[in-house]
């Protein structure tokens, strides 16, 4: 077990981070905080990625002579793809929540849902 | 320790009610990770990670904070208890996950068998550049990032449809208060952003050998015309960079990269074949991989400058009103 | 350039996407969006065509083979959804430019159909594709594009929704973000052909087990089973009319395509269905959400509203055929997915055309349809029996090969579901015939769309009727694609 748990930490805290950034997105009102838990969530799945690629002793993957043991450049590239396509889900998820500030007069979920059935 | 620094900020992200504070947090959490991928070579991803995380998503939360207001007044939705259970039944799942994964950093784990390899073994004689995580972002998975591109070119179509103000509206508006009257900002910028500029070309041509390539350099430069923007005003930079510039540019850096592709398969090769470019694959795979980067470096930085426009122009006619 | 093809199938909307934007002006933009897609509809007849007649079409992107490059993997599955989506997108395209010009203000119109394009392309890249993680790339691409256009309804209640199906959305693709990763932790490969050679050596693992769940979670919220509808009656409501009836007719299509695509190529029929109790999970929530789903349209103001509880309700049918884990089922939820799309991609038209007159949609616009409207009314009535599954539809036809299914796993009660839905949809159905026939019209007098909405929606009401008499196309590649899927068969 505890075995486990050391050569797993890096996945277990993981696990953590993903809970807490989930949390954040159902759990709370405000539509910025909610982006920003998005946020915490969408990167701790990058962390696992990249710790699914580290290996034990090795270097960045930029190959130089002398060196034989890298670690795996393939989750790296996937991650690089995935931050851009997080960054472009916030700028839009942003420009929206202003939007809807200006059309609602609030960006708390309860509120707005209580203007949307005034009308 | 990092690892448990990235907990604790996490921590305090999810019970800090201060937005600001939030948004603070939130980028330290990014310079967090980037430093962490680091510790795990992962040197591309830390630099794109430090430029997105901790640059430009704090500075597009704080323009909208600046819009919505800093406070929440309520911590818990409707669905507080659903929410979560919802999120312990997904912990739970990644636990039953961890329970068979390989472990942490082994060398025969499966994910380092079977296709990596041959990108480290190869990928020197196939693409001939040192950094394998450019050749397999630029050549093996070339078009994985052909649409990042459009990934990115979307969100810029998405934010201008949502933000922009027709014409007749904006003739309406007048000018924008700027931070001009700080004398020393200006010269010093005036420094900089040259230097800035500098560095983002750097940093889109040696991609093949260090860390960087079009994303970041689009990121660093898009960052230059922002400081500048700040210190002079919302026109004066508009004046200097035109907005419908700046759509035809980021719809050209798209264009460019796709049209490698077309060219490569009427020249008889597959789409984003690079070999098809020259007569010797290595030199083929160099140009391919020089033109696209130019293309991502273009429509980034052009959608990341427009997005910010977008953005500081709500706040402007926030102020004035 | 026929070899090309596979790649032409998403290139050709792809790149046309930034050349509107240059275009500008919005008539042109919408012209030129309407040729290439019709090119791209062409080059997926061509494709079909092609499969059929020699098999599996592999495509090398970069000229790297696979798993170390992308691949383009074209079977009788993807050959016919991708033949779906580029029909349906391009009639709907045919009406847009007028049904734009009313809804969608001036100067943001060329950004509309940029988008259009770019999330048509997005789709089509989902379904093209032989790469689990090449999915997710694609698949934001389609979704952050919908979110945009949604937000482009006029009603601000439209931006609401939109952000909350941009969370759920995000969420959703996170999660199968989570499940490749897995896999690729487990297999070393992020190829769907490999990934499915090298999955039956970790079985057992619970790791792919968790890749399991996390993957049919993510694609479910996608394609809105109950109860991870929930995103998708706003949206569809207060999304401008061409995009409603755009999405309605593709996205939640394509969804489910990557769902059958996980479930019987990656994972395999015996994993989902012999290792899991996966049919024990989905038929109850599919069942649920028919009926429930049915019967809350019933009473729906908004007609838009009402269409898209039913949608919900119609991916239970879906949904119920894909959780049989039989070939019939498979055949039955296969058909559903190319009839389902073209009953509401023209119910919707229908609506479209209503708001271009009447100005919205709500059950009081209906008044007197069939005199103010008439062209409008019978095209909405015949979309209407299909969407009930009267015989010569192709409703009835999907119906059909459902009740087939569950009659030879000798499950009669879903015999009676099937039959409750129809019985239900007869209701909301005729609640809006009720009112178009004998309601009092605010302003007598013919008052008939234009031509360029009544033609892509006749063509789609036309189609309801053709494909529901001369089956033999459908459920010729229906029958084979699931036959394929299930192990047996040659896939042709």
């Amino acid at each position: 077990m505890i075995e486990q748990l050391l050569s797993h930490y890096n996945y277990w805290v993981v696990i953590i981070l993903m809970m807490v950034g989930f949390y954040i997105v159902v759990a709370q009102g405000n539509l910025v905080k909610k982006v920003v838990g998005l946020n915490i969530f969408q990167t701790s799945v990058f962390i696992f990625y990249i710790s699914v690629g580290k290996v034990e002793g090795g270097t960045a993957p930029i190959l130089v002579e002398g060196v034989d043991v890298y670690s795996n450049p393939l989750p790296h590239v996937l991650i690089l793809t995935a931050i851009v396509v997080g960054i472009a889900t916030t700028a839009l998820a942003l420009a929206l929540v202003i939007r809807i500030k200006e059309a609602y007069g609030s960006v708390e979920e309860s509120e707005l849902q209580i203007r949307d059935q005034q009308c | 320790m990092l690892l448990f620094l990235l907990i604790v900020t996490a921590f305090a992200i999810a019970y800090t009610k201060d937005l600001f504070a939030v948004v603070m947090l939130a980028g330290i959490y990014g310079l967090l990770s980037a430093s962490f991928f680091v510790a795990l070579d992962a040197v591309d991803v830390a630099f794109t990670e430090a430029a997105v995380g901790a640059g430009i998503s704090p500075l597009l939360m704080l323009a909208t904070l600046g819009l919505t207001g800093r406070f929440q007044t309520q911590t818990k939705s409707r669905f507080y208890l659903l929410g979560f259970a919802l999120v312990v039944l997904v912990g739970a799942l990644l636990m039953i996950g961890t329970a068979d994964m390989p472990a942490f950093g082994s060398v025969d784990a499966p994910a380092q068998q079977h296709v990596a390899p041959r990108y480290i073994e190869k990928s020197y004689e196939e693409i001939a550049i040192p950094n394998v995580v450019t050749s397999v972002l630029a050549s093996y998975r070339g078009f994985d990032t052909l649409g990042e591109v459009a990934v990115i070119f979307t969100a810029g179509l998405g934010v201008l449809s949502l933000l922009s103000i027709s014409r007749k509206e904006e003739e309406k508006e007048g000018g924008v208060a700027s931070m001009y009257e700080h004398t020393i900002l200006r010269i010093v910028s005036k420094i900089l952003i040259p230097a800035m500029l500098i560095f983002a070309l750097y940093v889109q041509f040696h991609g093949e050998y260090g860390p960087g390539g079009g994303f970041q350099a689009g990121v660093i430069f898009a960052a230059a015309i922002i400081l500048y923007s700040i210190l002079f005003g919302l026109d004066v930079a508009k004046r200097v960079v035109n907005e419908s510039v700046l759509q035809i540019l980021a719809a050209l850096g798209l264009l460019l990269y796709g049209s490698v592709g077309v060219v490569t398969m009427l020249s008889g090769k597959n789409f984003l074949d690079y070999n098809a470019l020259a007569e010797d694959p290595g030199t083929g795979q160099h140009i391919g991989i020089i033109v696209i980067e130019l293309g991502v470096g273009i429509t980034v930085a052009a959608v990341m400058i427009l997005i910010f426009f977008a953005f500081s122009r709500r706040m402007d006619r926030e102020g004035g009103a | 350039m026929l070899a090309h093809l596979p790649i032409l199938q998403v290139i050709l909307p792809f790149l046309a996407a930034p050349i509107c934007l240059i275009l500008r002006k919005p008539k042109l933009a919408w012209l030129f969006a309407l040729i290439v897609s019709a090119a791209a509809l062409a080059v997926s007849g061509l494709l079909l065509q092609q499969v059929y007649a020699g098999g599996v079409i592999s495509y090398e992107l970069g000229g790297w083979a696979p798993p170390w490059g992308i691949e383009y993997r074209i079977d009788l599955l993807n050959a016919y959804v991708l033949l779906v989506v580029s029909s349906l997108a391009t009639i709907v395209l045919l009406g847009a430019h007028t049904s734009v010009q009313k809804e969608i203000e001036a100067h943001k119109q060329t950004w509309f159909y940029s988008l259009y394009l770019l999330c048509f392309a997005g789709l089509l890249g989902i379904v093209a594709t032989g790469d689990a993680f090449n999915v997710f790339v694609f698949l934001e691409i389609s979704s952050l594009s919908t979110y945009a256009l949604i937000a482009l309804g006029r009603d601000r209640r439209a931006l609401w929704a939109a952000y909350q199906y941009l969370i759920m959305g995000t969420i959703g693709a996170t999660f199968i973000l989570i499940g490749i990763g897995f896999l690729y932790m487990m297999t070393g490969t992020l190829n769907m052909n490999d990934l499915a050679m090298r999955i039956d050596a970790v079985e057992s693992t619970t790791t792919v087990l968790a890749a399991f769940g996390f993957i049919v979670v993510g694609t479910s919220l996608k394609l809105a089973l109950f109860p991870l509808h929930l995103w998708l009656p706003n949206a569809y409501t207060y999304a401008p009319s061409m995009v409603t009836a755009f999405i309605a007719a593709t996205a939640t299509k394509v969804a489910v395509y990557v769902l059958i695509r996980f479930l019987f190529t990656i994972f395999g029929e015996s994993y989902s269905f012999g290792r899991h109790p996966l049919a024990e999970i989905l038929i109850p929530l599919a069942i649920i959400g028919l009926l429930s789903a049915s019967t809350v349209s019933i009473s729906q103001p908004l007609i838009k509203r009402m269409l898209a509880y039913s949608s919900v309700a119609q991916i239970g049918y879906i949904v119920l055929g894909i959780g049989m884990g039989s070939a019939l089922g498979l055949t039955a939820s296969l058909l559903h997915v190319f009839n389902h799309a073209m009953m509401k991609g023209g119910l919707f038209l229908a609506l479209a055309a209503v708001t271009y007159r009447m100005g919205g949609s709500e059950i009081g616009h209906m008044r007197g349809l069939a005199r103010t409207m008439p062209l409008t009314f019978w095209a909405f009535v015949l979309g209407g029996l299909s969407l009930i599954g009267v015989p010569l539809t192709v409703g009835f036809v999907s119906k059909w090969y459902l009740i087939l299914a569950a009659i030879e796993l000798g499950w009669w009660p879903i015999v009676i579901v099937v039959l409750v839905g129809s019985l239900l949809a007869v209701l909301y159905v005729g609640r809006v015939v009720e009112t178009g026939w004998f309601g009092e019209p605010e302003k007598p007098g013919r008052n008939e769309a234009p031509p360029s909405l009544l033609i892509p929606l006749w063509i789609l009401i036309a189609a309801n009727f053709y494909f529901g008499i001369d089956t033999r196309l459908t459920i010729g590649v229906a029958e084979n694609a699931a036959a394929w899927l299930m192990g047996g068969g040659s896939g042709l």
